[in-house]
């Protein structure tokens, strides 16, 4: 086990110089420059467009800024941003609780409904429920994020008026930001309303985010469950004159468990991505939103660290996931 | 027992109802469409910051009216200048108080040490809060080129100061009403410098404006609450948020829901939906702004007059006005727009005639004409919904004489950078005037300085042009101004560098019971007086 996490471990390593170099490489790879989106339409000065590019560290060649870059990063400073001139890490921490709150909802939705969405269909194989939860669950996956999400609020929140359409939290409730979480905030600050807003204000980014992670998970659980339905150990269960409810619960899913899991952790990836779309949507202040304008304002740094700091979560969420196999499936050790 | 809990819950609901209708009334929110890079008003230059800025929080010596490019007094209540027009002393305005914060409650009112104090930050290296900016530059008087206009600004006694030009400047008093010439409070920055936090007081602004700083939540909201002690008079609303909504269709279904009442930006498709309904009251206004097209008169065969003409001739404007603009705007066939003083009405466009545009083409050595590249613009502004259908309407027009377009664009950042490099031949672009003088369309975009910059597509280098606007810039009188303006736009009609193609108009969507609303002439948003009625 203890060789397994140092292997894993060691592993990082070149993957970390890997994210970096492919961070590096792809923002400078799209046409502009942070001083060039300074400008507009206004012509600028030449001997002040080379000051600037000097400023910003831009005029040196593209492996020397990379080394720059790195030695900077080994040392735990991801830079300022070009736009803000705040550090990087600053302003991840800042916006990350609210990514880390809507992605959690969004993956609780997600396991919440897709796990028995999945269970249901291998149960009920080739039934009217199948069939739906499939249908369902293929529709879910196909629909493009933005589109969802805009047909989410033109239906819920300008049809029917159920749910907020953007924001975290309504205006009138100015809760100081503690913790960054806005549910814990309220909560602390003893504002039953202000909490229950924030709530409603997180229903339909949840929905908006969850959804493919809900249509893999319920169709990863249901061919997961339909393979250990097969095994001979779920019929000698039977057999023993086990109930049929803890044949399904303790035999059959805590098998089937093992690729979900898996999937579920590979979620994690897909929930922090699909952020980008929902949260700029939503006008949610997460990472996401604030990736996408430092891609549009050519902020260097802060997409580099941006990029870095989210592959450092999702290699950490797996790196978990892997050693949470062992813990749902005593069969499974890792020499 | 029964009917007295049910009157006290009546009681309670009674009074959350009022408590939230209170709230709503004194509250109104601005969906905007960005983040503020920061909250300083000599840093930025973007329409974004300003409107969260500088619009709702400071003050300049002089303003633009609400509405009109018209200059008047703010903090300053009246100004002279001197009869080579290298003077400028402005009497300032007594009792101007300056908001407060947990930091910092000021013992004094503004006076002429604020004035020089701001200045001399942008302008002096040497002052000793030149250098606490985080890296930040004062980009918009560098990019004015204020240091080779003023030459020192002096405080001839607290109430008066007096600015001493390096040269004759016209358009010097509306450079003075532009967002980076906000007055900061010299006391605020001192203290703030004592205790050790100089860069604080660039990050929770203290200004003179109808707005108070309240906070600000990343991404998410900005809060102000009004101003008691405005000089202007306090505003009738008691709080205006901006909750930032970067996506257009979400800023419109916030609008629908309530949720704000007033946005930034619609989207062009959205307009006539918005309309329609019976809540939204759809503001317009001309916009000071140019669409055109540029020939690059340094590329072979754009440098004769006689195919620049040509293709003026060949293009037909009424059919882009309707089909890329719906009818929103006018016909340009000045580089200025019609709300601007010194618009020259008696400039004659090249009518759209295919004919005569083959002749010129045929004078011109190009009896079957020839190719070009044409560049369109990738992105919406304000003065272009749809550079692409433009492009194609354009593209089919030169076609009828015998001039075959390619169509070609660039991500947008990388469009301006090879313009500004020269690399084009025929390319669309476009202006949105910063202060409403002449002299801010004519010098940035047409002077042989700005083919230097870039800001002059055409690199149309004029002398005679040249000579013109660059008097116009050191005639004191604004009638004197603008019959040079006029000679000015003569000019370009007659040498063709551009295609003017359209002015745009500007649209502001807000709820029915906003009243008092006004649209500003340079698209900044403006709250001052705005106030929430219940229809």
């Amino acid at each position: 086990m203890f060789a397994f996490v140092l292997r894993r471990l060691a592993l990082l390593v070149p993957t970390f110089i890997g994210v970096t170099l492919i961070a590096f490489a792809l923002i400078h790879l799209i046409p502009g420059d942070p001083v060039e989106n300074i400008s507009g339409e206004r012509g600028m000065d030449p001997a002040r467009r080379a000051r600037l590019l000097h400023e910003f560290g831009l005029d040196r060649s593209l492996p020397v800024q990379y080394g720059d870059y790195l030695a900077h990063v080994v040392r735990g400073d991801l830079g300022v941003s070009l736009t803000t001139h705040e550090p990087v890490l600053s302003e991840f921490a800042t916006l990350f609780p609210a990514t880390v709150e809507l992605a959690s909802f969004a993956l609780v939705f997600a396991v919440l409904l897709g796990l028995p969405a999945g269970m249901l269909a291998a149960l009920k194989r080739n039934t009217v429920a199948d069939y739906a939860v499939m249908g369902v669950s293929l529709t879910g996956y196909s629909m493009p994020i933005f589109w969802w999400a805009l047909l989410l609020i033109l239906l819920f929140s300008v049809q029917l008026g159920w749910t907020p359409v953007s924001g975290r939290i309504a205006v009138q409730y100015d809760v100081p930001a503690a913790t960054g979480f806005m549910l814990v905030d309220t909560l602390r600050a003893g504002d039953l309303a202000a909490f229950r807003s924030a709530l409603s204000h997180l229903v339909l980014p949840m929905i908006a985010l969850g959804t493919i992670p809900l249509a893999v998970i319920a169709r990863m659980t249901r061919s997961a469950m339909l393979e250990v339905l097969r095994e001979e150990y779920i019929r000698a269960a039977r057999a023993k004159g086990l109930s049929f409810a803890r044949v399904v619960v303790v035999h059959a899913l805590r098998n089937a468990l093992i690729p979900v899991i898996t999937v579920i952790g590979l979620q994690v990836g897909l929930l922090l991505s699909g952020a980008i779309l929902t949260e700029t949507i939503f006008s949610w202040p997460g990472i996401g939103n604030w990736l996408i304008h430092g891609v549009q304002s050519r902020d260097y740094p802060v997409v580099q660290g941006g990029i870095l700091l989210v592959a450092a979560i999702v290699i950490t969420v797996n790196l978990i996931v892997d050693l949470l196999y062992g813990v749902v499936n005593p069969r499974i050790r890792h020499a | 027992m029964k009917t007295v809990r049910r009157t006290a819950l009546c009681a309670a609901l009674a009074v959350a109802l009022l408590s939230g209708a209170a709230l709503a009334k004194g509250t109104l929110v601005y969906c905007s469409e960005g983040s503020p890079e920061g909250f300083q008003p000599q840093f930025f230059t973007t329409g974004t910051t300003f409107d969260a800025v500088s619009v709702p929080m400071f003050n300049r010596l002089v303003e633009f009216e609400i509405g009109t490019t018209n200059i008047v007094p703010a903090l300053a209540q009246s100004w002279t200048v001197s009869p080579d027009g290298k003077q400028y002393t402005f009497k300032l305005r007594h009792g101007v108080k300056f908001h407060s914060n947990a930091n910092f409650k000021p013992s004094r009112d503004f006076n002429a040490d604020d004035v020089l104090f701001s200045w001399y930050r942008m302008a002096d290296e040497n002052h000793p809060f030149h250098k606490f900016t985080t890296g930040q530059t004062y980009a918009y008087f560098d990019d004015m080129g204020m240091k080779n206009i003023v030459d020192k600004v002096e405080k001839v006694d607290d109430y008066t100061v007096r600015f001493d030009l390096k040269r004759p400047e016209a358009p010097f008093l509306a450079d003075m009403a532009m967002d980076f010439a906000s007055v900061l409070s010299k006391e605020y920055f001192e203290t703030m410098l004592k205790k050790g936090t100089p860069n604080a007081a660039d990050v929770y602004p203290i200004g003179t404006g109808p707005f108070e700083f309240v906070s600000y939540q990343k991404d998410a909201i900005i809060r102000y609450k009004a101003f008691d002690q405005h000089w202007r008079g306090r505003p009738k609303i008691d709080n205006l948020v901006y909750a930032i909504t970067r996506d257009a269709t979400a800023r419109y279904a916030k609008l629908k829901t309530g949720e704000c009442q007033a946005m930034a930006f619609p989207k062009p498709a959205d307009l006539d939906e918005m309309k329609k309904d019976p809540q939204l009251n759809v503001l317009q206004k001309e916009g000071l702004n140019i669409g055109y097209i540029a020939f690059n008169v340094e590329k072979k065969p754009f440098d004769n007059k006689l195919v620049r003409q040509a293709l003026n001739y060949a293009t037909n404007k009424e059919a882009i006005l309707k089909s890329v603009y719906q009818g929103q705007g006018q016909v340009a066939k000045n580089p200025i727009p019609p709300t601007l003083w010194s618009y020259n009405d008696a400039v004659k466009d090249y009518p759209y005639d295919p004919a005569k545009a083959k002749q010129l083409l045929a004078q011109a050595g190009f009896p079957n004409g020839f190719e070009l590249e044409l560049w369109y613009l990738p992105v919406t502004r304000p003065y272009n919904p749809d550079g692409k259908r433009m492009a194609e309407l354009i593209q089919a027009d030169w076609e009828k004489v015998g001039v075959k377009a390619k169509l070609l664009t660039y991500e947008w950042a990388e469009y301006r950078k090879r313009a500004k490099g020269g690399e084009h031949q025929v390319i669309m672009f476009g202006w949105s005037g910063d202060n409403g003088d002449p002299d801010n369309f004519f010098v940035p975009l047409l002077g042989c300085e700005a083919v230097k910059g870039g800001g002059n597509n055409a690199r149309w280098c004029n002398r005679q042009f040249e000579d013109l606007v660059i008097k116009a810039a050191q005639t004191p009188k604004q009638a004197d101004r603008a019959k040079l303006y006029e000679q000015a736009q003569v000019i370009v009609k007659e040498e063709a560098p551009w295609i003017t193609i359209a002015h745009s108009v500007r649209f502001d969507p807000i709820r029915r019971e906003v009243k008092g609303y006004k649209m500003d002439a340079t698209a900044h948003h403006y709250f001052n007086n705005a106030d929430i009625v219940a229809p």
